[in-house]
């Protein structure tokens, strides 16, 4: 990974990217690749499993398919904000700005997985319930979870100074998982309109069909692979922002 | 296949490729953007660092 941990506080130090750091951007770029075209691969092949071989749900009909997006999407989102709150963790305890830096670039791509989620679950819902949007416990807990992480990402907008700015945001995003434990266990404390838990990880079995719910955990390897990959390219952007930022007080 | 029900399964798997590709879109402008700003300000350094040599 591109991030640099190097302080650039040396008189040489902001000379242009060596050959060092080419060939590290090189071995970057190749893995981005690698877990992009490995996840292409998964996806066609998922794709032919869900549409020429599962049949339609019995009740639900063709609808029923957008739950190997919209399962998957929550589970990378959630790993996603769980890891971004490890590092915040790490951050407090070290006060090194790198894993601040990772675990935004972690926290923004698991922010458009929160939003895959709760879209195509509306769009599921407009057919199954007859309405694109009610305030059950799920749906309003997940949106409140979005609504943090966004904040999150106003705030790191809003503050200048990269120690102050590391600080609160590593506090919001543990804060932000406290919101995800409502929301993975709203479906068992509150029974209202989303559906109860279906995965045998949460129910021992026997809520779902086996070869639908494998393809669901199918589906979210090559989402995580695509999750991987924009994390790798956003963290070389804060990476970028650091040195720039770098840069610039010592102009001054 | 219920025809309503097939087009609406075919607008989520739509809108969620969608959200993806406007963030990857989004990705990519921003690092062109900031790979133009960082050439901007190594060249100023140089150039602040070249200033006091040439007097």
């Amino acid at each position: 990974m591109s991030i640099q941990t190097k302080p650039l506080n040396s008189s040489d130090a902001a000379v242009p990217s060596g050959p060092a750091t080419s060939a590290n951007s090189v071995v970057v770029d190749r893995l981005i690749y690698a877990f992009a075209g490995l996840a292409a691969i998964l996806l066609a092949y998922n794709l032919y499993q869900i549409f020429m071989v599962l049949g339609d749900e019995l009740q639900q009909g063709a609808i029923y398919r957008i739950i190997f997006f919209h399962v998957p999407a929550a589970l990378t989102a959630f790993i996603g904000f769980f890891v971004a709150m490890v590092l915040s963790v790490v951050y407090l305890s070290t006060n090194n700005l790198k894993w601040d830096s990772l675990a935004a670039a972690i926290n923004e791509v698991s922010l458009v997985f929160a939003c895959v989620n709760i879209v195509t679950g509306s769009i599921w819902a407009r057919i199954i319930w007859g309405i694109w949007w009610t305030w059950d416990y799920r749906l309003t807990s997940m949106l409140v979870c979005i609504l943090i992480f966004f904040g999150y990402l106003l705030l790191r907008q809003s503050i200048d100074e990269p120690t102050q700015r590391a600080r609160l945001s590593a506090a919001l995003s543990i804060f932000g998982c406290v919101d995800i434990v409502i929301v993975w266990k709203s479906i068992e404390w509150f029974r209202t309109q989303h559906p109860g838990p279906v995965l045998s990880i949460r129910t021992g079995g026997g809520s779902m069909d086996p070869t639908m719910e494998a393809a669901i955990y199918r589906n979210l390897i090559p989402l995580l692979l695509i999750a991987i990959s924009l994390v790798i390219l956003r963290a070389r952007q804060e990476s970028t922002a650091r040195e720039i930022d770098s840069l610039r007080r010592r102009l001054m | 296949m219920d025809a309503r029900n097939f087009t609406f399964m075919f607008y989520g798997f739509l809108a969620a490729w969608l959200i993806v590709l406007v963030y990857i879109v989004t990705l990519a402008r921003r690092s062109g953007r900031l790979r133009k700003e960082l050439e901007d300000v190594k060249q100023l350094f140089e150039d602040k660092q070249a200033a006091p040599k040439a007097r």
